[in-house]
């Protein structure tokens, strides 16, 4: 049984990250701060349940994405939130390797530096709420398939579902930045 | 010898479609072992894995944000609070509690 005593201690390092996630689900940093603290207080008041030793990362987020669910997500619910049109594997890849990209570096040297933060971050946020947070835990927070199932309560053929679907169309959000900028040849 | 139906090698296709299983280490050793052996003679297929790795390092390295001073003031603020209620009122009710 975990104390409160050393709650504070235990959990400040998780702060940022727990901020970031916030930020991209809710979009808005308002909000976002919210989120957050709602979460700190939450997680304060069942510390006691919380089983010291075990994934506090995880348990933390699971209360984070439940808080998000139940209060911040879009009470709209436009069906089309939560569809997402396929998009081909290895996007982005295709379309900048085996050609010079604008700037007339061959696809190795090209890497991925023309891609800011802003962008992203923007690309990330484009996807609808439940691929957004898949990629999210998998991808900035390095979570597993397990541990993302059991924070988000859905089986673990759901998240890889999400997960792959979601970073496809992250990559097609990517590649048009890219070509908006004209860094990236259309294909 | 009896001779072995290959069946242990893959094409670029099958590799490829693996590619964010084999990243995100999601795969069984023996289907791991197939497509690692795959990489080590397909330079194309290698190529694309690289990139899908540098493209995961990417997002996690770029979506950094930092908590603002006056959010943490305010966190602790609140737990602060919180503790401090829990402490008068545990005068009362940690017999009840324990």
């Amino acid at each position: 049984m975990a104390d409160q005593a050393t709650f504070a201690e235990d959990t400040t390092g998780f702060m940022d990250s727990l901020y970031t996630a916030a930020l991209r689900m809710t979009r808005n940093p308002s909000d976002a701060q919210d989120l957050v603290q709602e979460t700190y207080l939450k997680a304060y008041r069942g510390y006691g349940s919380f089983e010291a030793g075990t994934n506090l990362k995880a348990w933390l987020y699971r209360i984070l994405t439940n808080t998000f669910i139940n209060s911040y997500r879009s009470r709209k619910r436009h069906p089309e939130e939560t569809e997402l049109d396929d998009v081909e594997e290895l996007y982005l890849f295709r379309r900048m390797s085996g050609r010079d990209g604008a700037m007339g570096r061959s696809a190795e040297d090209e890497a991925l530096d023309w891609i800011t933060d802003d962008e992203v971050k923007a690309a990330l946020e484009s996807l609808p709420e439940s691929f957004r947070m898949t990629v999210l835990l998998a991808d900035v927070e390095g979570f597993s398939y397990k541990e993302i199932a059991d924070i988000m309560t859905v089986p673990i053929g759901t998240v890889m579902s999400r997960l792959h679907r979601g970073r496809r169309a992250l990559e097609k959000a990517l590649h048009d930045f890219g070509v908006a900028r004209g860094l990236v040849a259309t294909q | 010898m009896k001779a072995e139906k290959n069946k242990t090698s893959i094409n670029c296709r099958e590799a490829l479609h693996r590619v964010y299983h084999f990243l995100d280490d999601e795969l069984t050793p023996e289907r791991r072992a197939q497509i690692a052996r795959h990489l080590d003679k397909c330079a194309p297929c290698l190529k694309a894995f690289g990139f899908e790795t540098e493209l995961r390092r990417l997002v996690a390295d770029r979506c950094r944000d930092r908590v603002p001073d006056e959010l943490r003031t305010r966190i602790a603020a609140v737990i602060d609070h919180e503790h401090s209620q829990r402490a008068s009122a545990g005068d009362v009710t940690q017999a009840a509690e324990h």
